[in-house]
């Protein structure tokens, strides 16, 4: 009898152990978490527009029908990512998150005080291994260090009546998230070109 | 062969216990960091690197994304004040103010996050379309069928869950009580 209470003691206490690892390790195993619903619909380092959520049909569980959403799945294992998202007329966002979907970095249009939110998006050991004057040239763009080589960026543009909503997923079409390759000057003409209207505004307004 | 026996018996049990109450906490979720106010609940740190691994549990399991902290944060309320739980074929009034949000969202979900099909295609409000009173206050009726004013429609269902999302505001981690937050009040009105 005291040997069946021991044993009963024994597997409840392993359960505990049980539970601890499996909590821990369900971020890793799950297959259908946020990243892995979105991987077959997305393109890697470009940004895809997700559809609207309906009824029956939706990308995540939980999404605001309010927003138009685009997703940019990023992979920066060569190179760093420039982000050029022009800001709707109600609100926009910028969320980021790991792959195993911890939001580490969320930025909106007022707290970022410009007409675009222009963000680079890199590892910590590509941001060390940034060239000191190259920084100080960067100082007024928004550097974001990634915790995992890969992720998701998350663009929300707010319609605040339905009506809106062609313009919310307008202002998003135009937003770029491109690798930086290694000459960055031959990269320069293209953030000006999706948004002609507001990207002269920024520089004015700094 | 008393001695397997026991050993197995201890494994078995210790699979069931440590599964199930996982399976139990990612599915229910946990009392862990959360922010009570009336019939709304907000998990601040799920927006944060801080997240506790429950809450990271529980979202891997679902396949939602966590809106983040610098963006807004998101109270859900399954209950109205009184703790009834929220029943689609009931009138549930959601009156009063928010707190301080340049934009504010509600959304009609079912308990599993999906959006409820109806034929106004009305899923929600925004804090821009909705009606006020002259005092800024609002009432939205969440009803099966047809009312006047601000009508979320249920589409019938037994049990849903009501989303209140705040973007661009000061609550969140160091939000306390009401005082801080002023959520609205749930409340259910002539049940059949």
């Amino acid at each position: 009898m005291i040997r069946l209470a021991f044993t009963i003691i024994a597997g409840v206490l392993l359960g505990g152990v049980v539970h601890l690892v499996s909590v821990l390790a369900l971020p890793r195993i799950a297959t259908q978490d946020a990243y892995s619903r979105l991987t077959p619909m997305t393109k890697e380092n470009a940004v895809t527009a997700l559809p609207l959520p309906e009824p029956n049909n939706a990308p995540m569980p939980f999404m605001d029908p309010a927003f138009a959403v685009a997703i940019c799945r990023y992979d920066l294992k060569d190179g760093p990512l420039k982000l050029t998202v022009p800001v709707s007329q109600a609100y926009t966002s910028v969320s980021f998150y790991t792959r195993n979907e911890v939001a580490y970095y969320a930025i909106n249009d007022r707290s970022a005080g410009r007409k675009v939110i222009e963000l680079d998006l890199m590892t910590e050991d590509q941001h060390s291994a940034l060239p000191e004057d190259e920084e100080v040239t960067a100082a007024d763009r928004l550097i974001i260090d990634s915790p995992t080589t890969t992720g998701l960026i998350v663009l929300k543009a707010l319609a605040p009546e339905p009506g809106l909503m062609p313009q919310a997923q307008a202002s998003l079409a135009a937003s770029r998230c491109t690798l930086q390759t290694e000459p960055p000057p031959a990269k320069q003409p293209e953030p000006a070109a999706p948004a002609p209207a507001p990207a002269p505004a920024p520089k004015g307004k700094r | 062969m008393r001695l397997i026996f026991i050993t197995l018996l201890a494994l078995a049990l210790a699979t069931a216990v440590g599964l199930g109450s996982t399976y139990m906490t990612a599915t229910r979720g946990t009392d862990l960091g959360t922010l009570t106010i009336g019939a709304w609940t907000a998990r601040p740190k799920s927006g944060s690197s801080e997240i506790d691994p429950y809450s990271r549990a529980s979202i891997a399991r679902s396949g939602e994304l966590p809106i983040g902290t610098g963006d807004g944060i998101a109270f859900t309320a399954t209950t109205d004040d009184k703790r009834k739980a929220l029943d689609g074929r009931c009138d549930v009034i959601v009156s009063g103010v928010t707190p301080a949000a340049r934009f504010w969202t509600l959304t009609l979900y079912d308990r599993k996050g999906h959006l409820v099909a109806n034929s106004l295609q009305r899923y929600g409000f925004t804090s821009q379309e909705i009606v006020r009173g002259s005092d800024g206050a609002f009432e939205i009726r969440v009803a099966a069928r047809s009312r006047a004013g601000n009508w979320l429609p249920t589409g019938g269902i037994e049990r849903y869950t009501l989303m209140l999302r705040l973007y661009d505001t000061p609550v969140g981690v160091a939000t306390r009580t009401q005082r801080d937050a002023p959520m609205p009040s749930v409340a259910t009105v002539n049940c059949p």
